[in-house]
């Protein structure tokens, strides 16, 4: 404890120098606007900023890096809840009950109760973080590949019992994701698969071109085809504060969103896209009224903000302590550091202190900057939206491009990220939700590897799964979660899903 | 005969089209994957994991479109901005195509010229400032300022 205290002020000691001060300033406030901005998410947003610190030093690079990942997270949630355009995919779900409280006059509340559960999450998290690392990271270091697949799987039975009234069609979009996951090389054998003789996809289909397509262009393409463009409403200052009723209704959300996304975050995945619709279905599920979320219920907002953002921290204690990527945020990361020499892993701690404990810092410092650029300043981004909705789309549409684009400087991601846009608008119209394509195609590398290992292990005995203690008990979970989630398919009762119209809302 | 396959396909209810679209692609996805072996339980090759992954999404798939019956019909679907959708695609399809040949600026240029005077009708002035502005300063942001490798035309632009 006494270490850790004094390796804080060793971190806070390289945090509070001015210039690494002024870096995570600008990162937050790049992260706010990449979060607010639909369609420029926070992968787009380091991809782009990435070459722009090859000549910074190392701890200069991952302040500004993680400055512009959690101020995504935090700016997210503004044209999620004002335009229920979800400036990033773990925002998603905030769309559903911040944008039906903005329906309602309640977009201040909404902006506000986000904000402060992002801190109180961001902060708790960063105190786990540094606390509980070691324990964590020993840990997720007993996992090998059984409960790689375990907790893999895991997440698509959550995500299926989440979903709205259509578990079938949740199921069916994580199909399709994953199986986009399967384009380029087969890592174990060197096939190129479903490459159609196009060189650059045998690094397979990126999540960047594929993320903004989805949610950003397709988005676009639906505003495009009303008659009358999506209003935005520009809260002022003193409409921000939430009512008595709505901060008591917030504490327990915010409370238990932290600690899902904490525990989520550790665990490699995206984590940030699932703790939120953990979040979400947890606060659901256990909420006396399961009816209000989906028209405008604040703890709808305040669990999947908190958890989202307490995830995005979680996800840096593997990144840095194991140097395992847990998203495609934290691989650029990674490769970030690795540009100066240095490698993530166990020693990284030992061998760089003022790297590890500065960004630590860094932290604790961009939660303060982000509360403060999110709560007064909230006016100040919300003018973004206030340009007209006719100038908007084509800037949008035109940042989408120069995004997919850049991160790998090919035309190709251009394209897939306009037959995603085109696909994500389809789909979109026969009520299919978008998110677990996402989260397919990230998952889809890490299930196929871990599933194959698992095999070659027991030698095609898919029995392993259920000798490894904490495989059986992530799929037992997960098993568990997929029968509920059949239960009104088989029997024509209507639960808790259909009632509260969650597809309705989405569509 | 025209009129006799829209009413057949439009008595369909969405779900159940949908489903069967979902099931035609993962047949399409499993035909194509005989190309790669799908080697044994115990030593997996690069064709069983696609494999694993059409039958599902093929069952899933077969699924909706069997418990689809209740879902809006397909005829009642409303595409009011489709046509705008598919000009936009085109024209940004364009626009990728020539990114690397004419360059970032005169790209972006373009495409919002297009988009700010054909589609949404602008004002010339509003066009050309919007267009310059935005292509300029986001050249000069990402491409100067980050950085960021953007191609440019082989005039200099």
């Amino acid at each position: 404890m006494l270490e850790t205290a004094h390796n804080l002020i060793l971190g806070f000691s390289v945090a509070l120098q001015p210039t690494v001060l002024a870096y995570a300033f600008i990162g937050c406030i790049i992260g706010t606007l990449v979060g607010v901005l639909p369609g420029v998410g926070p992968l787009a947003g380091i991809s782009l900023l990435l070459p722009a610190t090859f000549g910074l030093n190392p701890i200069i690079a991952v302040v500004l890096l993680a400055g512009v990942y959690y101020g995504a997270m935090y700016g997210g949630s503004t044209t999620s809840i004002l335009m229920r355009i979800p400036g990033e995919a773990a925002s998603v779900m905030t769309c559903i009950d911040g944008y039906a409280m903005t329906q309602k006059g309640r977009a201040g509340p909404a902006l506000a109760i986000a904000a402060i559960g992002s801190f109180v999450a961001g902060t708790g998290a960063v105190v786990g973080l540094m606390l509980l690392a070691p324990t964590l990271a020993a840990f997720a270091l007993r996992f090998g590949p059984p409960e790689y697949t375990a907790l893999l799987l895991m997440g698509l039975f959550i995500l299926a019992y989440m979903s709205g009234g259509s578990m079938l069609k949740t199921l069916a979009m994580a199909g399709l994701g994953l199986l986009l996951g399967m384009i380029g090389i087969d890592t174990m054998s060197g096939y190129t698969r479903f490459s159609f003789d196009l060189v650059e996809l045998g690094d397979g289909i990126g999540i960047v071109p594929v993320a903004v397509g989805l949610f950003g262009i397709s988005e676009i393409f639906l505003t495009a085809g009303q008659e009358l463009p999506p209003k935005v409403q520009k809260p002022k200052l003193r409409e921000l504060i939430p009512s008595r009723e709505e901060f008591r209704q917030s504490v327990g959300p915010i409370g238990r969103g932290s600690l899902i996304g904490f525990l989520i975050g550790i665990i490699p995945g995206s984590a940030h896209i699932i703790s939120s619709f953990v979040s979400y279905g947890v606060e659901r599920r256990i909420s006396k009224h399961p009816e209000r979320f989906g028209h405008g219920a604040i703890e709808g907002v305040a669990g999947p903000e908190s958890a989202n953002n307490s995830a995005a921290t979680g996800a840096f204690i593997p990144m840095m302590a194991l140097g395992v990527p847990t998203s495609p945020v934290t691989a650029v990361m990674i490769a970030a550091i690795m540009v100066h020499g240095i490698s993530p892993g166990p020693l990284l701690i030992s061998q760089q202190p003022e790297l590890f404990w500065g960004f630590v810092a860094s932290m604790y410092v961009g939660n303060v900057v982000l509360l403060i650029l999110n709560l007064p300043l909230v006016g100040l981004f919300v003018n973004l939206l206030r340009i007209p909705y006719s100038y908007l789309w084509p800037c949008i549409l035109c940042f989408c491009i120069l995004g997919a684009y850049a991160v790998n400087n090919s035309t190709l991601d251009v394209w897939i990220m306009l037959v995603m846009g085109g696909v994500g608008y389809v789909l979109r119209k026969f009520g299919y939700d978008l998110a677990p394509v996402a989260l397919g195609l990230v998952l889809a590398p890490m299930l196929e590897l871990s599933l194959r290992q698992s095999l070659a292990m027991s030698a095609g005995d898919y029995r392993i799964f259920i000798q490894h203690p904490i495989a059986a008990t992530m799929l037992g979970i997960g098993v568990l979660l997929f029968l509920f989630s059949l239960k009104p398919l088989l029997f024509k009762g209507r639960d808790w899903r259909e009632k509260v119209g969650l597809e309705e809302q989405q569509g | 005969m025209a009129v006799t396959s829209t009413t057949r396909w439009g008595g369909m209810r969405s779900d159940q089209f949908s489903g069967l679209m979902l099931l035609v692609l993962a047949l399409y996805v499993a035909w194509e994957d005989r190309a790669y072996p799908i080697g044994s339980l115990q030593e997996p090759g690069p064709g069983y994991m696609p494999l694993l992954l059409a039958g599902f999404l093929g069952v899933t798939g077969l699924l909706i479109a069997l418990w689809g019956g209740k879902s809006a019909r397909l005829a009642s679907l409303r595409w009011p901005g489709a046509k705008r959708t598919v000009l936009i695609l085109i024209v940004c399809a364009v626009g990728a195509a020539a990114l690397e040949h004419i360059g970032y600026r005169l790209m972006m240029f373009g495409l919002l010229v297009f988009f700010l005077g054909v589609l949404e009708r602008k004002s010339p002035l509003a066009v050309i400032v919007a267009s310059v502005g935005f292509s300029l300063i986001s050249y000069y942001v990402f491409a100067t300022l980050l950085q960021v490798p953007l191609p440019t035309s082989p005039w200099g632009y």
